[in-house]
């Protein structure tokens, strides 16, 4: 067993029990929580992959913007009675559990049976790939008109936010 | 050894939890977690697949899959507290008013 397999057997139980964890608890601060450590095990995942950069903008951006905004809002609406929300068990929710659980079934069993010609990880090549560099000469040659638009898109969801989160539309 | 297959059946299995949140649960905000939760579960896939493959493609696309979940966050949330604000609940179930 090579401290490779290790780390990502360490990491994908922590994101899997993680996962499951957030889904399944009642406050949504402490499911805020669990997908913060979620957000975790997958940067470890992605230094496993020797994706430094992706690994780094994931606990920058996610851990630390948008989860301090998913907390933020949750601390704003204040659901003084968590009972209010309780959810009952129905047969509409075991239906779709199970549905999603054939979809995870199916999905493997493609994967399983489908055979992969690459299945080797060069780390050297990964290593080259996952620096700054690489991805910066990526992101403003061939996904440089992406890469503007995104800013479009971003100006747009700020004003968006603002205008739906005022108090009096005028 | 660690293989392709094994990363892409762990973002298979995490893309199903986070799909069954957004089915099963009817708190807004958790369905929100949920969302974000598959969209990190494809990033791994993007990921894992640049990696084994070495193109450099794959991760500049989780760069922009990131923006989009940023600005689906921001939006998303600031409709949670506007709805919050007309009724008072955050209750999936409650919130019928474009249903004919």
């Amino acid at each position: 067993m090579t401290l490779e397999s290790i780390l990502f057997i360490v990491f994908a139980a922590v994101g899997l029990a993680s996962a499951l964890l957030l889904v399944t608890r009642r406050n949504p601060i402490i499911s805020a929580l669990y997908l913060i450590l979620n957000f975790f095990a997958l940067a470890g995942l992605y230094l496993t992959l020797h994706a430094q950069f992706i690994a780094v903008i994931q606990i920058l951006v996610y851990a630390g913007a948008i989860m301090v905004l998913f907390v933020f809002v949750i601390m704003l609406l204040n659901l003084r009675d968590e009972r209010s929300l309780r959810e009952g068990l129905s047969w509409k929710k075991v239906f779709a559990a199970g549905v999603s659980f054939g979809l995870l079934m199916e999905v493997i069993y493609i994967l399983m049976t489908s055979a992969s010609g690459m299945t080797e990880l060069l780390p050297a090549k990964a290593t080259e790939i996952g620096t700054v560099e690489a991805i910066g000469s990526r992101l403003f040659t061939r996904f440089l008109f992406p890469f503007e638009v995104t800013s479009v898109l971003l100006t747009a969801a700020i004003v968006g936010a603002i205008l739906l989160a005022k108090k009096k539309l005028d | 050894m660690v293989t392709l297959t094994s990363y892409l059946i762990l973002s298979a299995a995490m893309f199903i939890i986070g799909a069954t949140g957004v089915l099963v649960r009817r708190n807004a905000i958790i369905v929100f977690m949920s969302i974000e939760l598959m969209l990190n579960s494809v990033n791994l896939t993007l990921v894992a697949f640049s990696a084994f493959l070495g193109d450099s493609t794959g991760q500049a696309l989780v760069f922009f899959v990131m923006t989009v979940a940023a600005a689906e966050a921001a939006v998303g949330l600031a409709i949670v507290i506007a709805l919050f604000r007309r009724k008072q609940t955050v209750n999936l179930d409650e919130i019928n008013i474009l249903k004919w």
